[in-house]
Protein backbone atom coordinates (compact mmCIF):
# COMPACT_ATOMS: atom_id res chain seq x y z
CA UNK A 1 0.00 0.00 0.00
CA UNK A 2 1.85 3.02 -1.32
CA UNK A 3 -0.36 5.78 -0.04
CA UNK A 4 -0.93 4.32 3.42
CA UNK A 5 1.33 6.73 5.33
CA UNK A 6 -0.33 9.68 3.63
CA UNK A 7 -3.84 8.55 4.55
CA UNK A 8 -2.92 7.77 8.14
CA UNK A 9 -1.24 11.08 8.71
CA UNK A 10 -4.28 12.90 7.42
CA UNK A 11 -6.61 11.05 9.72
CA UNK A 12 -4.67 12.54 12.59
CA UNK A 13 -4.66 15.96 10.99
CA UNK A 14 -8.33 16.21 10.11
CA UNK A 15 -9.26 15.07 13.61
CA UNK A 16 -7.91 18.44 14.68
CA UNK A 17 -10.66 21.04 15.02
CA UNK A 18 -11.21 23.51 12.23
CA UNK A 19 -10.82 27.24 11.96
CA UNK A 20 -13.69 28.93 13.75
CA UNK A 21 -14.57 31.72 11.31
CA UNK A 22 -17.21 30.27 9.06
CA UNK A 23 -18.35 26.69 8.91
CA UNK A 24 -20.13 27.48 5.65
CA UNK A 25 -16.83 27.70 3.80
CA UNK A 26 -15.33 24.23 4.01
CA UNK A 27 -12.13 24.86 2.09
CA UNK A 28 -10.43 27.10 -0.44
CA UNK A 29 -8.33 25.84 -3.31
CA UNK A 30 -6.15 27.79 -5.71
CA UNK A 31 -4.49 26.23 -8.70
CA UNK A 32 -2.13 27.50 -11.36
CA UNK A 33 -1.79 25.95 -14.82
CA UNK A 34 1.77 26.14 -16.16
CA UNK A 35 3.63 24.65 -19.11
CA UNK A 36 7.31 24.36 -19.92
CA UNK A 37 8.31 26.24 -23.06
CA UNK A 38 10.57 23.43 -24.32
CA UNK A 39 7.94 20.74 -24.85
CA UNK A 40 4.55 20.25 -26.52
CA UNK A 41 1.55 20.27 -24.18
CA UNK A 42 0.79 16.84 -22.64
CA UNK A 43 -2.03 15.96 -25.08
CA UNK A 44 0.35 16.41 -28.01
CA UNK A 45 3.66 15.37 -26.44
CA UNK A 46 5.47 12.19 -27.39
CA UNK A 47 6.19 9.60 -24.70
CA UNK A 48 9.78 10.77 -24.47
CA UNK A 49 8.72 14.42 -24.13
CA UNK A 50 6.28 13.45 -21.39
CA UNK A 51 8.97 11.66 -19.45
CA UNK A 52 11.35 14.59 -19.95
CA UNK A 53 8.73 16.91 -18.48
CA UNK A 54 8.30 14.54 -15.57
CA UNK A 55 12.00 14.35 -14.79
CA UNK A 56 12.54 18.13 -15.18
CA UNK A 57 9.65 18.91 -12.85
CA UNK A 58 10.50 16.21 -10.34
CA UNK A 59 14.06 17.48 -10.16
CA UNK A 60 12.91 21.07 -9.61
CA UNK A 61 10.39 20.04 -6.95
CA UNK A 62 12.66 17.76 -4.98
CA UNK A 63 15.20 20.60 -4.73
CA UNK A 64 12.69 22.70 -2.78
CA UNK A 65 13.02 22.60 1.00
CA UNK A 66 9.21 22.85 1.27
CA UNK A 67 8.78 19.65 -0.72
CA UNK A 68 11.27 17.74 1.41
CA UNK A 69 9.58 14.65 2.87
CA UNK A 70 6.79 15.11 0.37
CA UNK A 71 5.09 12.19 -1.37
CA UNK A 72 5.69 11.46 -5.02
CA UNK A 73 3.55 8.99 -6.99
CA UNK A 74 3.51 8.19 -10.68
CA UNK A 75 0.02 7.31 -11.93
CA UNK A 76 1.09 3.95 -13.38
CA UNK A 77 2.42 2.88 -9.97
CA UNK A 78 -0.93 3.31 -8.21
CA UNK A 79 -3.90 0.96 -8.15
CA UNK A 80 -7.33 2.22 -9.19
CA UNK A 81 -8.61 2.48 -5.65
CA UNK A 82 -5.51 4.30 -4.43
CA UNK A 83 -6.09 6.86 -7.17
CA UNK A 84 -9.73 7.06 -6.12
CA UNK A 85 -8.61 7.96 -2.59
CA UNK A 86 -6.32 10.72 -3.90
CA UNK A 87 -9.23 12.11 -5.93
CA UNK A 88 -11.52 12.02 -2.89
CA UNK A 89 -8.95 14.09 -1.01
CA UNK A 90 -8.81 16.52 -3.97
CA UNK A 91 -5.06 15.97 -4.32
CA UNK A 92 -5.41 14.80 -7.90
CA UNK A 93 -8.08 15.30 -10.54
CA UNK A 94 -10.07 12.54 -12.19
CA UNK A 95 -8.36 13.54 -15.41
CA UNK A 96 -4.90 12.90 -13.95
CA UNK A 97 -6.05 9.56 -12.52
CA UNK A 98 -6.86 8.41 -16.06
CA UNK A 99 -3.41 9.31 -17.41
CA UNK A 100 -0.54 6.85 -17.53
CA UNK A 101 2.86 7.43 -19.05
CA UNK A 102 4.71 10.32 -17.39
CA UNK A 103 1.84 11.53 -15.23
CA UNK A 104 2.47 11.93 -11.54
CA UNK A 105 1.68 13.92 -8.42
CA UNK A 106 3.89 15.46 -5.75
CA UNK A 107 2.15 16.13 -2.44
CA UNK A 108 3.84 18.25 0.26
CA UNK A 109 4.25 16.68 3.68
CA UNK A 110 1.84 19.19 5.25
CA UNK A 111 -0.65 18.12 2.53
CA UNK A 112 -1.49 21.70 1.61
CA UNK A 113 0.28 21.68 -1.74
CA UNK A 114 -0.02 19.19 -4.55
CA UNK A 115 1.58 19.45 -7.96
CA UNK A 116 0.09 17.38 -10.76
CA UNK A 117 2.50 16.63 -13.59
CA UNK A 118 1.34 15.95 -17.15
CA UNK A 119 -2.33 16.50 -16.51
CA UNK A 120 -3.99 18.73 -19.13
CA UNK A 121 -0.99 21.03 -18.68
CA UNK A 122 2.57 20.12 -17.72
CA UNK A 123 2.01 21.51 -14.26
CA UNK A 124 -1.08 22.04 -12.17
CA UNK A 125 0.06 23.54 -8.89
CA UNK A 126 -2.58 23.69 -6.18
CA UNK A 127 -2.81 24.82 -2.59
CA UNK A 128 -5.79 23.86 -0.40
CA UNK A 129 -6.67 25.20 3.04
CA UNK A 130 -9.61 24.82 5.37
CA UNK A 131 -10.40 28.51 5.50
CA UNK A 132 -11.51 31.44 3.43
CA UNK A 133 -8.36 33.54 3.26
CA UNK A 134 -7.82 33.59 -0.50
CA UNK A 135 -5.30 36.42 -0.42
CA UNK A 136 -2.89 34.80 1.99
CA UNK A 137 -3.24 31.47 0.14
CA UNK A 138 -2.45 33.28 -3.12
CA UNK A 139 0.70 34.81 -1.64
CA UNK A 140 1.92 31.37 -0.63
CA UNK A 141 1.11 29.84 -4.01
CA UNK A 142 2.63 32.72 -5.98
CA UNK A 143 5.87 32.52 -4.01
CA UNK A 144 6.03 28.78 -4.66
CA UNK A 145 5.44 29.47 -8.36
CA UNK A 146 8.22 32.13 -8.37
CA UNK A 147 10.71 29.64 -6.98
CA UNK A 148 9.73 26.97 -9.52
CA UNK A 149 9.94 29.29 -12.50
CA UNK A 150 13.55 30.06 -11.61
CA UNK A 151 14.47 26.53 -12.65
CA UNK A 152 11.62 25.70 -15.06
CA UNK A 153 11.24 28.10 -18.01
CA UNK A 154 7.50 28.53 -18.49
CA UNK A 155 5.57 29.03 -21.74
CA UNK A 156 4.65 32.70 -21.50
CA UNK A 157 3.97 35.64 -23.79
CA UNK A 158 3.56 39.25 -22.83
CA UNK A 159 0.11 39.60 -24.43
CA UNK A 160 -1.47 36.30 -23.48
CA UNK A 161 0.34 35.52 -20.24
CA UNK A 162 0.90 31.88 -19.28
CA UNK A 163 0.02 29.64 -22.21
CA UNK A 164 -2.18 26.67 -21.43
CA UNK A 165 -3.40 23.71 -23.39
CA UNK A 166 -6.99 24.96 -23.21
CA UNK A 167 -7.48 28.68 -23.95
CA UNK A 168 -10.03 28.86 -21.12
CA UNK A 169 -7.11 28.78 -18.64
CA UNK A 170 -4.98 31.28 -20.52
CA UNK A 171 -3.41 34.36 -18.91
CA UNK A 172 -3.09 33.93 -15.17
CA UNK A 173 -3.79 30.18 -15.33
CA UNK A 174 -5.48 30.73 -11.97
CA UNK A 175 -8.55 28.83 -10.89
CA UNK A 176 -9.83 29.67 -7.41
CA UNK A 177 -12.42 27.32 -6.09
CA UNK A 178 -14.19 27.53 -2.75
CA UNK A 179 -16.15 24.64 -1.30
CA UNK A 180 -19.29 25.71 0.51
CA UNK A 181 -21.89 23.90 2.58
CA UNK A 182 -25.28 25.38 1.65
CA UNK A 183 -28.12 23.31 3.15
CA UNK A 184 -30.16 26.42 4.06
CA UNK A 185 -30.34 27.65 0.48
CA UNK A 186 -31.30 24.17 -0.66
CA UNK A 187 -34.10 23.66 1.91
CA UNK A 188 -35.58 27.07 1.20
CA UNK A 189 -35.39 26.49 -2.56
CA UNK A 190 -33.12 29.47 -3.16
CA UNK A 191 -30.07 27.61 -4.41
CA UNK A 192 -31.07 27.83 -8.08
CA UNK A 193 -31.29 31.60 -7.87
CA UNK A 194 -27.82 31.75 -6.34
CA UNK A 195 -26.39 29.48 -9.02
CA UNK A 196 -27.94 31.55 -11.78
CA UNK A 197 -26.68 34.82 -10.29
CA UNK A 198 -23.18 33.38 -9.85
CA UNK A 199 -23.14 32.17 -13.45
CA UNK A 200 -24.08 35.62 -14.65
CA UNK A 201 -21.11 37.02 -12.74
CA UNK A 202 -18.75 34.68 -14.59
CA UNK A 203 -18.50 32.09 -11.82
CA UNK A 204 -19.05 28.36 -12.14
CA UNK A 205 -21.01 26.40 -9.53
CA UNK A 206 -20.28 22.69 -9.40
CA UNK A 207 -20.71 19.70 -7.12
CA UNK A 208 -18.19 18.27 -4.68
CA UNK A 209 -15.97 16.66 -7.30
CA UNK A 210 -16.03 19.38 -9.91
CA UNK A 211 -17.32 19.29 -13.43
CA UNK A 212 -20.40 17.16 -13.91
CA UNK A 213 -20.61 15.97 -10.30
CA UNK A 214 -23.74 16.37 -8.21
CA UNK A 215 -23.97 18.50 -5.12
CA UNK A 216 -24.21 15.58 -2.68
CA UNK A 217 -24.10 16.65 0.92
CA UNK A 218 -25.31 20.11 -0.20
CA UNK A 219 -21.70 20.95 -0.92
CA UNK A 220 -20.96 23.28 -3.81
CA UNK A 221 -17.72 24.37 -5.43
CA UNK A 222 -17.76 27.91 -6.68
CA UNK A 223 -14.95 29.08 -8.92
CA UNK A 224 -13.87 31.75 -11.38
CA UNK A 225 -14.13 30.88 -15.05
CA UNK A 226 -12.24 33.78 -16.54
CA UNK A 227 -8.48 33.87 -16.28
CA UNK A 228 -7.40 36.52 -18.81
CA UNK A 229 -7.79 40.28 -18.68
CA UNK A 230 -7.62 40.69 -14.90
CA UNK A 231 -4.81 40.37 -12.38
CA UNK A 232 -4.85 37.47 -9.92
CA UNK A 233 -5.79 39.84 -7.10
CA UNK A 234 -8.74 41.20 -9.07
CA UNK A 235 -9.96 37.67 -9.83
CA UNK A 236 -9.75 36.70 -6.15
CA UNK A 237 -11.36 39.88 -4.86
CA UNK A 238 -14.26 39.52 -7.25
CA UNK A 239 -14.80 35.90 -6.22
CA UNK A 240 -14.48 36.69 -2.51
CA UNK A 241 -17.07 39.46 -2.76
CA UNK A 242 -19.63 37.09 -4.29
CA UNK A 243 -18.85 34.35 -1.79
CA UNK A 244 -19.32 36.69 1.18
CA UNK A 245 -22.70 37.49 -0.28
CA UNK A 246 -23.58 33.80 -0.56
CA UNK A 247 -22.56 33.22 3.07
CA UNK A 248 -24.95 36.02 4.08
CA UNK A 249 -27.77 34.46 2.04
CA UNK A 250 -27.13 31.04 3.54
CA UNK A 251 -27.17 32.42 7.10
CA UNK A 252 -30.40 34.31 6.37
CA UNK A 253 -32.03 31.25 4.84
CA UNK A 254 -31.12 29.20 7.91
CA UNK A 255 -32.39 31.64 10.49
CA UNK A 256 -35.60 32.33 8.59
CA UNK A 257 -36.33 28.65 8.16
CA UNK A 258 -35.54 27.96 11.81
CA UNK A 259 -37.89 30.73 12.89
CA UNK A 260 -40.83 29.70 10.67
CA UNK A 261 -40.40 25.97 10.31
CA UNK A 262 -38.59 24.77 13.42
CA UNK A 263 -40.59 21.52 13.67
CA UNK A 264 -39.88 20.65 10.03
CA UNK A 265 -36.18 21.41 10.37
CA UNK A 266 -35.91 19.45 13.63
CA UNK A 267 -37.64 16.56 11.89
CA UNK A 268 -35.18 16.57 8.97
CA UNK A 269 -32.25 16.55 11.37
CA UNK A 270 -33.72 13.92 13.70
CA UNK A 271 -34.49 11.58 10.78
CA UNK A 272 -30.98 12.03 9.38
CA UNK A 273 -29.57 11.24 12.82
CA UNK A 274 -31.81 8.17 13.17
CA UNK A 275 -30.87 6.73 9.78
CA UNK A 276 -27.14 7.29 10.20
CA UNK A 277 -27.32 5.70 13.68
CA UNK A 278 -29.18 2.60 12.59
CA UNK A 279 -28.93 1.88 8.84
CA UNK A 280 -27.28 -1.37 7.75
CA UNK A 281 -26.89 -0.59 4.05
CA UNK A 282 -26.24 2.96 2.83
CA UNK A 283 -24.85 4.53 -0.35
CA UNK A 284 -22.35 7.38 -0.19
CA UNK A 285 -24.79 9.86 -1.78
CA UNK A 286 -27.48 9.08 0.77
CA UNK A 287 -25.01 9.16 3.66
CA UNK A 288 -23.62 12.52 2.56
CA UNK A 289 -27.02 14.12 2.34
CA UNK A 290 -27.82 13.00 5.91
CA UNK A 291 -24.39 14.02 7.19
CA UNK A 292 -25.12 17.44 5.77
CA UNK A 293 -28.10 17.81 8.13
CA UNK A 294 -25.95 16.69 11.05
CA UNK A 295 -23.37 19.32 10.12
CA UNK A 296 -26.18 21.88 10.02
CA UNK A 297 -27.33 20.67 13.45
CA UNK A 298 -23.86 21.45 14.81
CA UNK A 299 -23.94 24.95 13.27
CA UNK A 300 -27.35 25.51 14.91
CA UNK A 301 -26.17 24.25 18.30
CA UNK A 302 -28.35 21.09 18.37
CA UNK A 303 -25.18 19.01 18.66
CA UNK A 304 -22.10 20.11 20.56
CA UNK A 305 -19.31 21.80 18.57
CA UNK A 306 -16.81 19.19 19.74
CA UNK A 307 -18.27 16.68 17.24
CA UNK A 308 -17.69 18.87 14.18
CA UNK A 309 -14.31 17.38 13.36
CA UNK A 310 -15.78 13.87 13.61
CA UNK A 311 -18.59 14.70 11.16
CA UNK A 312 -16.22 16.42 8.72
CA UNK A 313 -13.93 13.40 8.97
CA UNK A 314 -16.85 11.06 8.19
CA UNK A 315 -17.66 13.04 5.02
CA UNK A 316 -14.30 11.84 3.67
CA UNK A 317 -14.26 8.41 5.25
CA UNK A 318 -17.52 7.29 3.64
CA UNK A 319 -16.34 8.00 0.07
CA UNK A 320 -16.13 4.82 -2.05
CA UNK A 321 -12.31 4.79 -2.27
CA UNK A 322 -11.85 5.37 1.45
CA UNK A 323 -14.38 2.64 2.27
CA UNK A 324 -12.30 0.17 0.27
CA UNK A 325 -9.18 1.02 2.24
CA UNK A 326 -7.13 -1.02 3.03
CA UNK A 327 -8.51 -3.91 0.94
CA UNK A 328 -9.35 -3.08 -2.64
CA UNK A 329 -12.30 -4.14 -4.79
CA UNK A 330 -15.29 -4.72 -2.67
CA UNK A 331 -18.63 -5.03 -4.42
CA UNK A 332 -20.85 -1.96 -4.23
CA UNK A 333 -23.17 -3.78 -1.89
CA UNK A 334 -20.46 -4.78 0.55
CA UNK A 335 -19.17 -1.20 0.43
CA UNK A 336 -22.63 0.04 1.40
CA UNK A 337 -22.70 -2.44 4.30
CA UNK A 338 -19.23 -1.42 5.51
CA UNK A 339 -20.18 2.27 5.22
CA UNK A 340 -23.31 1.78 7.35
CA UNK A 341 -21.25 -0.04 9.95
CA UNK A 342 -18.69 2.78 10.18
CA UNK A 343 -21.50 5.31 10.54
CA UNK A 344 -23.34 3.29 13.21
CA UNK A 345 -20.16 2.90 15.23
CA UNK A 346 -19.35 6.60 15.08
CA UNK A 347 -22.90 7.76 15.73
CA UNK A 348 -23.05 5.70 18.89
CA UNK A 349 -20.51 8.23 20.27
CA UNK A 350 -22.84 11.17 19.58
CA UNK A 351 -25.05 12.53 22.39
CA UNK A 352 -28.83 12.80 21.80
CA UNK A 353 -29.97 15.83 19.80
CA UNK A 354 -30.85 18.87 21.87
CA UNK A 355 -33.42 21.07 20.12
CA UNK A 356 -34.08 23.30 23.14
CA UNK A 357 -31.22 25.62 22.41
CA UNK B 1 -3.62 53.78 -32.99
CA UNK B 2 -0.86 51.41 -33.85
CA UNK B 3 -2.89 48.20 -33.87
CA UNK B 4 -5.51 48.84 -36.50
CA UNK B 5 -8.02 46.05 -36.89
CA UNK B 6 -7.62 43.68 -39.78
CA UNK B 7 -10.47 42.30 -41.83
CA UNK B 8 -11.70 38.97 -40.45
CA UNK B 9 -11.79 37.46 -43.93
CA UNK B 10 -8.68 38.83 -45.60
CA UNK B 11 -5.81 40.79 -44.06
CA UNK B 12 -6.79 44.21 -45.37
CA UNK B 13 -7.59 47.12 -43.09
CA UNK B 14 -11.07 46.76 -41.61
CA UNK B 15 -13.42 49.69 -42.04
CA UNK B 16 -16.73 48.06 -41.16
CA UNK B 17 -17.18 46.89 -37.55
CA UNK B 18 -20.23 44.86 -36.71
CA UNK B 19 -21.59 43.61 -33.40
CA UNK B 20 -24.49 41.20 -33.07
CA UNK B 21 -25.99 39.56 -30.04
CA UNK B 22 -26.83 35.93 -30.69
CA UNK B 23 -28.12 33.74 -27.86
CA UNK B 24 -26.94 36.32 -25.31
CA UNK B 25 -23.43 36.16 -26.70
CA UNK B 26 -21.74 39.10 -28.31
CA UNK B 27 -20.19 38.37 -31.68
CA UNK B 28 -17.93 40.93 -33.29
CA UNK B 29 -16.60 41.03 -36.76
CA UNK B 30 -14.39 43.49 -38.62
CA UNK B 31 -14.44 43.72 -42.39
CA UNK B 32 -12.69 45.66 -45.13
CA UNK B 33 -14.71 47.59 -47.71
CA UNK B 34 -14.66 44.96 -50.44
CA UNK B 35 -15.47 41.98 -48.18
CA UNK B 36 -18.30 43.93 -46.55
CA UNK B 37 -19.78 44.57 -49.93
CA UNK B 38 -19.33 40.99 -51.08
CA UNK B 39 -21.06 39.67 -47.98
CA UNK B 40 -23.90 42.13 -48.30
CA UNK B 41 -23.26 43.56 -44.87
CA UNK B 42 -24.89 46.83 -45.81
CA UNK B 43 -28.17 44.97 -45.64
CA UNK B 44 -28.14 44.36 -41.87
CA UNK B 45 -31.64 42.89 -41.85
CA UNK B 46 -30.78 39.58 -43.39
CA UNK B 47 -27.19 39.37 -42.23
CA UNK B 48 -25.85 36.91 -39.66
CA UNK B 49 -22.32 37.05 -38.32
CA UNK B 50 -22.28 33.43 -37.24
CA UNK B 51 -23.26 32.25 -40.70
CA UNK B 52 -20.61 34.38 -42.22
CA UNK B 53 -17.92 33.22 -39.80
CA UNK B 54 -18.88 29.61 -40.46
CA UNK B 55 -18.35 30.05 -44.18
CA UNK B 56 -15.23 32.14 -43.69
CA UNK B 57 -13.56 29.42 -41.62
CA UNK B 58 -12.87 27.51 -44.79
CA UNK B 59 -11.02 30.58 -46.01
CA UNK B 60 -8.91 30.71 -42.85
CA UNK B 61 -8.39 26.98 -43.06
CA UNK B 62 -6.70 27.27 -46.41
CA UNK B 63 -4.28 29.75 -44.89
CA UNK B 64 -3.04 27.66 -41.96
CA UNK B 65 -4.18 24.11 -41.47
CA UNK B 66 -1.72 22.73 -38.97
CA UNK B 67 1.00 23.75 -36.53
CA UNK B 68 4.47 23.10 -37.97
CA UNK B 69 5.90 22.46 -34.49
CA UNK B 70 3.53 19.94 -32.93
CA UNK B 71 1.38 18.98 -35.93
CA UNK B 72 -1.89 20.08 -34.31
CA UNK B 73 -4.58 20.27 -37.00
CA UNK B 74 -7.00 23.16 -37.04
CA UNK B 75 -9.98 20.82 -37.33
CA UNK B 76 -8.77 18.87 -34.30
CA UNK B 77 -8.41 22.02 -32.25
CA UNK B 78 -11.89 23.15 -33.21
CA UNK B 79 -13.24 19.80 -32.05
CA UNK B 80 -11.23 19.26 -28.87
CA UNK B 81 -10.62 22.87 -27.84
CA UNK B 82 -7.01 22.13 -26.82
CA UNK B 83 -3.82 23.45 -28.35
CA UNK B 84 -0.79 21.21 -28.81
CA UNK B 85 2.08 23.56 -27.98
CA UNK B 86 2.88 27.23 -27.37
CA UNK B 87 3.48 27.76 -31.10
CA UNK B 88 -0.19 26.94 -31.80
CA UNK B 89 -1.18 30.23 -30.14
CA UNK B 90 0.63 32.17 -32.85
CA UNK B 91 -0.37 29.88 -35.72
CA UNK B 92 -4.08 29.85 -34.94
CA UNK B 93 -4.34 33.41 -33.60
CA UNK B 94 -7.10 34.42 -36.03
CA UNK B 95 -9.33 31.64 -34.68
CA UNK B 96 -8.31 32.33 -31.11
CA UNK B 97 -9.04 36.02 -30.85
CA UNK B 98 -12.84 35.90 -31.18
CA UNK B 99 -12.86 32.94 -28.77
CA UNK B 100 -11.00 34.91 -26.12
CA UNK B 101 -13.44 37.80 -26.26
CA UNK B 102 -16.21 35.40 -25.46
CA UNK B 103 -14.37 33.45 -22.78
CA UNK B 104 -12.58 36.06 -20.73
CA UNK B 105 -12.85 39.49 -19.17
CA UNK B 106 -10.28 40.91 -21.57
CA UNK B 107 -7.84 39.70 -24.17
CA UNK B 108 -4.60 41.06 -22.67
CA UNK B 109 -2.78 39.51 -19.73
CA UNK B 110 -2.71 41.68 -16.59
CA UNK B 111 -1.43 39.16 -14.09
CA UNK B 112 1.98 38.14 -12.83
CA UNK B 113 4.82 37.20 -15.18
CA UNK B 114 8.09 35.30 -14.92
CA UNK B 115 10.73 37.42 -13.21
CA UNK B 116 13.67 35.08 -13.53
CA UNK B 117 16.74 36.38 -15.27
CA UNK B 118 15.54 39.96 -14.70
CA UNK B 119 16.68 40.84 -18.20
CA UNK B 120 16.15 44.38 -19.41
CA UNK B 121 13.35 43.13 -21.66
CA UNK B 122 11.59 41.78 -18.63
CA UNK B 123 12.17 45.04 -16.81
CA UNK B 124 10.64 46.98 -19.65
CA UNK B 125 7.72 44.63 -19.62
CA UNK B 126 7.39 45.01 -15.87
CA UNK B 127 7.30 48.77 -16.28
CA UNK B 128 4.70 48.68 -19.06
CA UNK B 129 2.63 46.37 -16.96
CA UNK B 130 2.80 48.71 -13.95
CA UNK B 131 1.97 51.66 -16.15
CA UNK B 132 -1.10 49.89 -17.53
CA UNK B 133 -2.22 49.14 -13.99
CA UNK B 134 -1.63 52.75 -12.97
CA UNK B 135 -3.67 54.01 -15.93
CA UNK B 136 -6.51 51.69 -15.03
CA UNK B 137 -6.47 52.88 -11.43
CA UNK B 138 -6.63 56.49 -12.65
CA UNK B 139 -9.62 55.68 -14.84
CA UNK B 140 -11.26 54.04 -11.83
CA UNK B 141 -10.39 57.18 -9.84
CA UNK B 142 -8.55 55.01 -7.34
CA UNK B 143 -5.72 57.50 -6.81
CA UNK B 144 -4.23 55.82 -3.79
CA UNK B 145 -3.59 52.65 -5.79
CA UNK B 146 -2.37 54.70 -8.76
CA UNK B 147 0.17 56.42 -6.53
CA UNK B 148 1.42 53.05 -5.35
CA UNK B 149 2.08 51.96 -8.93
CA UNK B 150 3.72 55.32 -9.73
CA UNK B 151 6.14 54.83 -6.83
CA UNK B 152 6.97 51.35 -8.07
CA UNK B 153 7.68 52.68 -11.56
CA UNK B 154 9.99 55.35 -10.14
CA UNK B 155 11.79 52.73 -8.08
CA UNK B 156 12.17 50.49 -11.11
CA UNK B 157 13.49 53.33 -13.28
CA UNK B 158 16.12 54.15 -10.67
CA UNK B 159 17.09 50.51 -10.30
CA UNK B 160 17.34 50.17 -14.05
CA UNK B 161 19.71 53.11 -14.46
CA UNK B 162 21.92 51.66 -11.73
CA UNK B 163 21.98 48.38 -13.60
CA UNK B 164 22.83 50.10 -16.84
CA UNK B 165 25.68 51.95 -15.13
CA UNK B 166 26.99 48.66 -13.84
CA UNK B 167 26.80 47.00 -17.22
CA UNK B 168 28.77 49.84 -18.78
CA UNK B 169 31.66 49.06 -16.47
CA UNK B 170 32.21 45.54 -17.76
Amino acid sequence: MKIESLIKKVSAKSARSKAKNSSIVISSRLRLARNLNKYSFPNCASDSQRSNVLSDVEEALSALPYMKNGNFFTMDSLSDFEKKILVERHWISKELAEQKNGSAVYISSDQICSVMINEEDHLRIQFIKNNFNLNSLWKTLSKFDDVLEASLPYAFTKELGYLTSCPSNLGTGLRASVMMHLPGLLITGNIKKIIRASNQLGLAVRGLFGEGSDAYGHIYQISNQQTLGESEEEILNRLAAVLKNIVEHELNARSKYLENNKAKLSDLIARAHAILSSAHVISSDEAMNYLSYIRLAIDLGFISEEFRSLIDFLFIQIQPGHIEFPNAILSIESRDIKRAEILRNNFSKLPPLNFDK
Amino acid sequence: MSNKLKCSLCDKLATVHLTQIINNKIQKVDLCDSCAEKKGVADTEGFSISEMLASSKTLNDSRQKSCPKCGMELAHFQKAGRFGCMECYAIFSSILEPMLDEMHVGSIHYGKYPKNGLSLINQKYHKDNLKAKMDRAIIDEDYEVAAKYRDEIVKLTNAKSTREDLSHED
